[in-house]
């Protein structure tokens, strides 16, 4: 006879621990579901055949009316137009000034913001249904094969590669390109100079409060900076967008007021506060028995704080930067306000320039659902995906092995 | 004069691991109904790993195994039909530092029984005050049964957690190091305590102070680096031990 | 005779001067910069922050009136997201600190899932709330309730699906902050509680949530902080710049941060707009810091007690 034997069946705590179990892999799922619902959308490229891309052209699309967002509203482009003539400081994408390169080829792929307006104010115009899926893609691929004609002359039908790794990013013409390397310029531009500003101040501030700062200042200091941290970055674009677009354009008498700088130092703002806390955190982690020592040896703060205790935090400040690299990449608000946001395939941060998150950001109100376009921004955020999943994946693993065996001696 | 005890819990050959780290070696011991057996050897010798694993409280880590046996009433602790929950009710412990729940002396002391679905206010009443007269604190807390009990000085607070244990009526009491974090007088009356306890419950005791042992215990048994050196009667083992590793801890020359 | 001075060569203590200046100009620097900010808006924005602003609906294409539905917009959008998402991270905080082994393939992988998903950029949630809750979810639950995939109920951009999407977005926050709390209740209550003979479950609801309820107070009011300035993640997926008198959960709404965005990137009048810009900008900066101040006043009392 077993005395310790269930008394009752404990069914109330196997549901509750399963429940919990169940919901804690939530987190799980809903990964796995970003993976396959952002590249699910993406994969309408891989498989529409070579036909099919060459149906959006500016009549189909006549047919069926973007999907915009703000049906009640004027769109953006709209309202871009209208305020292109108006010539006020706000960032219009101007083919003439910037695109003369590009202008020698075909003229009607120049991006013009009025022929766009007329079809889909026409398309308004009927009262056209909204969107019809079974519309699918083929039907404007007939009605327009004849308006398609001209350009399949000029050039053969190129694949999906070489359309991606194009120079020119223009989706609404009557050629669409979507060519991503002037994205991958604007974004690389602006990331860099948000790390080249953010990460040494960010480190500096850390080192500051955590070894030079007296207890007083610190407290007031490192509450100040994660302050910062709190600022909703649509906040720190409007504060570009208004005051430090103005103020750099005076000093540096810039052509372009709102430019690949002015969006990187909106980067570095949000940034910082990631980079100071980060390192901060791996700064006083670092045992305090290393700094006496050092100090007991004759170092002063200094020596010991730069040449001891920063290569200590070694992995955790490296960890810092990447994590603000990861956050400078992917942000999109200030990147929408602040960079002027025009694809210029050009390295000059005193241009304007567009990055990844920005083109989701700005165009993904204006697409069709299921075109072309729809299925390239998809394949855009599942690359920005990937890119800080990989960032992730390399600080966890990578940076917390060096730090584990760092302390281990190894 | 042992062999005539009925043996309330016992152990076979029971080895300990953490993972790969063997922290028992074979330890057969048997203990005694009604009387109260103190275990004691330099920290980290393994004692309160032995302890824990008497009510399976060693389960809560990862890794850890057994080999061997361990036995309450004849019946195999590790059996794989034993609930882990019904044994706990029957073993209770009190741990080195005092663990109030942060709630009223009252509903500290009818957790354990509430855990087994409500029961009428009247028993619980009666139940609260027979335990805290057990533990020799119904005097001092009675009129504040329904204050909070992290407001108790920190005897009061073992006491308390004394009173808790022995609210469940189980038969065997399990006491971690209970006076290690307790002045003087405080430590007094805990051993006090443990005396009158003994004659309704079997009270397994861990010390690493010897002359509490030596004041508080009837059987002994003096454990180093995983390994049971000696058990006896208290009586022998401080004033004739056999082993020389006895003699001298016992003698303060190591330790 | 010993001095102790001047051990080090001239040359050296020059650089460790600007070695410790460089640090305490970084530090200046960035609060320099956080005070412009705070000052810019509130010296163009307070005098235009009057009742009227908050209480009133807008006029004249939002470049007169107030912003009350935006104001209404953003509560209702992080009261639905905390009601949806807070459940979900506690019980996962709760599995991670209580159930999981460490050794565990489960568990390790949701401590990753959840490291990932602090790090997804918010504007792929913002794809995730079009890709998965309206084009997925909604068009499912449209054919399901009206039997037609496309009657665009639950198959549309709306609030519902918003409040969905940051829901997801915050989840890492409301699992750090509830972790924190539970990591905060001491072993030894854990294990006393279980040496009478309680179950897991019956220790948890029973010693260790009550000690963790402001734990999970924070964690909800840091998640509603970081919510309600989020825009980048409901750009598309429900935000409207001006609306009809319907507020429904399937219907489009207004919000105080994509406000400010349309006002700043897409005023007609650019002089005009200019201080209801700042006064949004305040509305918005005042819930933001008020949620993050409570949040970590709690936290900072819930750690002087521990």
């Amino acid at each position: 006879m077993n005395p310790f034997r269930a008394t009752s069946k404990h069914i109330g705590e196997h549901v509750a621990e399963w429940t919990i179990r169940i919901v804690a892999s939530f987190s799980i799922i809903v990964i796995f579901l970003i993976f396959v619902f952002v590249f699910r959308e993406a994969t309408s490229l891989f498989v529409a055949p070579a036909a099919k891309t060459e149906a959006p052209a500016p009549t189909a699309e006549a047919d069926l009316r973007p999907e915009v967002y703000n049906p009640d509203v004027m769109s953006l482009e709209e309202r871009m137009a209208a305020e292109t003539s108006a010539a006020t400081d706000q960032d219009v994408y101007n083919p003439d000034a910037e695109l003369t390169p590009a202008a020698s080829e075909a003229d009607q792929e120049v991006y013009n913001p009025d022929a766009v307006l007329s079809e889909t104010s026409a398309a308004a115009d009927e009262g056209q249904d909204v969107y019809n899926p079974d519309v699918e893609l083929g039907t404007p691929a007939q009605a327009a094969s004849t308006q398609v004609e001209a350009p399949t002359a000029e050039e053969a039908p190129k694949s999906l590669w070489d359309r991606l790794t194009g120079t020119v990013w223009q989706p609404v013409s009557e050629i669409p390109k979507y060519g991503m390397v002037p994205l991958l310029i604007g974004t690389a531009k602006t990331t860099i100079v948000a790390i080249l500003l953010g990460a040494p101040l960010g480190i500096l501030a850390a080192l500051y409060t955590a070894f030079f700062a007296p207890r007083r200042l610190r407290n007031i200091v490192k509450p100040a900076i994660e302050l910062l941290a709190g600022f909703p970055s649509v906040v720190i674009g409007f504060f570009c967008l208004s005051i430090i677009a103005s103020y750099l354009q005076d000093i540096l008498g810039t052509t372009f007021r709102l430019n690949a700088i002015v969006g990187g130092i909106g980067l570095s703002i949000t940034v910082i506060p990631l980079v100071f806390s980060i390192a901060e955190e791996a700064l006083s982690a670092v045992p305090r028995s290393l700094r006496e020592a050092s100090l007991a040896l004759g170092s002063t703060e200094w020596q010991t704080a730069y040449r001891v205790m920063l290569p200590a935090a070694a992995p955790g400040v490296f960890a810092a930067v990447l994590l603000g690299v990861g956050r400078a990449f992917g942000e999109t608000m200030i990147a929408l306000m602040a960079t002027g946001n025009a694809p210029l395939p050009s390295w000059s941060i005193l241009e304007p320039a567009r990055t990844f998150a920005a083109t989701i950001g700005s165009e993904m109100g204006e697409v069709v659902w299921g075109s072309e376009h729809y299925g390239i921004l998809f394949l855009i955020g599942s690359m920005l995906f990937v890119f800080s999943f990989g960032l992730n994946a390399i600080t966890e693993l990578y940076v917390k092995q060096r730090l584990i065996k760092r302390f281990q001696g190894k | 004069m042992a062999k005539d005890l009925p043996i309330k819990a016992r152990t076979q050959d029971f080895s300990f691991y953490y993972g790969s780290k063997q922290a028992l070696y074979n330890i057969t011991i048997p203990m005694y109904e009604h009387r109260v057996t103190a275990f004691i050897g330099p920290s980290g010798c393994g004692k309160s790993t032995f302890l824990r694993s008497i009510n399976r409280m060693n389960d809560l880590i990862d890794g850890t195994q057994h080999t061997g046996l361990m036995e309450i009433d004849g019946t195999n602790v590790y059996a794989s039909d034993v609930d882990v929950t019904t044994l706990r009710r029957r073993v209770g412990m009190v741990f080195q530092k005092s663990t109030p729940f942060p709630k009223s002396i009252y509903e500290n002391i009818t957790y354990g029984l509430s855990l087994t679905g409500s029961k009428p206010k009247a028993e619980l009443d009666e139940i609260v005050e027979s335990s805290l007269r057990r533990a020799a604190l119904w005097d001092e807390v009675k009129d504040r049964l329904h204050h909070s009990a992290l407001g108790l000085s920190g005897g009061q607070q073992q006491r308390l957690c004394i009173a808790r244990a022995v609210s469940i009526n189980p038969d065997i009491l399990l006491m971690d190091e209970p006076c290690s974090a307790l002045d003087p007088i405080s430590t007094g009356k805990v051993e006090e305590l443990i005396t009158e306890l003994k004659d309704s419950y079997t009270i397994v005791l861990v010390t690493h102070n010897m002359q509490q042992a030596a004041r508080v215990s009837d059987y002994t048994g003096f454990f180093l680096l995983g390994k049971l050196i000696e058990f006896d009667r208290t009586r022998t083992i401080f004033t004739s031990p056999a082993q020389k590793e006895t003699e001298d801890y016992i003698t303060g020359r190591f330790g | 005779m010993i001095t102790f001075q001047g051990h080090l060569a001239p040359h050296k203590r020059i650089i460790g001067f600007f070695a410790v200046l460089v640090a305490a100009f970084a530090a200046v620097a960035i609060i320099g910069l956080l005070v412009s900010m705070l000052g810019t808006f509130t010296i163009g924005g307070l005098q235009h922050l009057t009742w009227s602003f908050l209480t009133e609906a807008p006029r004249n294409s939002n470049m007169e009136g107030g912003i009350f539905p935006a104001i209404i917009g953003t509560a209702l959008l992080v009261l639905i997201m905390t009601i949806l998402g807070v459940p979900v991270g506690t019980a996962t905080a709760i599995y991670l600190n209580e159930y999981a082994k460490q050794s565990s393939v489960f568990a390790r992988s949701v401590r990753f899932a959840v490291n990932t998903l602090a790090g997804v950029p918010s504007i792929v949630f913002g794809l995730f709330g079009v890709g998965f809750f309206v084009q997925f979810l909604g068009k499912g639950l449209d054919g399901a309730v009206y039997g037609d995939a496309n009657a665009k109920v639950f198959g549309e951009e709306s609030l519902l699906w918003c409040s969905a999407t940051l829901a997801v977005l915050t989840l890492p926050v409301v699992i750090v902050a509830v972790e924190e709390a539970l990591r905060a209740v001491p072993r030894e209550l854990r294990e006393a509680s279980l040496a009478l003979g309680a179950t897991r479950w019956q220790t948890i609801r029973r010693v260790v949530l009550p000690n963790s309820l402001t734990g999970i107070l924070t964690g909800s009011i840091l998640a509603v902080g970081r919510g309600a300035g989020e825009v980048a993640a409901i750009l598309f997926v429900g935000v409207a710049y001006s609306m009809g008198s319907d507020l429904g959960l399937t219907e489009k709404f207004m919000h105080l941060g994509y406000h400010l965005y349309v006002l700043a990137t897409q005023s007609p009048d650019v002089e005009k707009a200019l201080p209801l810009q700042y006064a949004t900008t305040l509305v918005l900066l005042a819930l933001t810091f008020l949620l993050n101040f409570t949040a970590i006043y709690i936290r900072s009392q819930l750690r002087r007690k521990t």
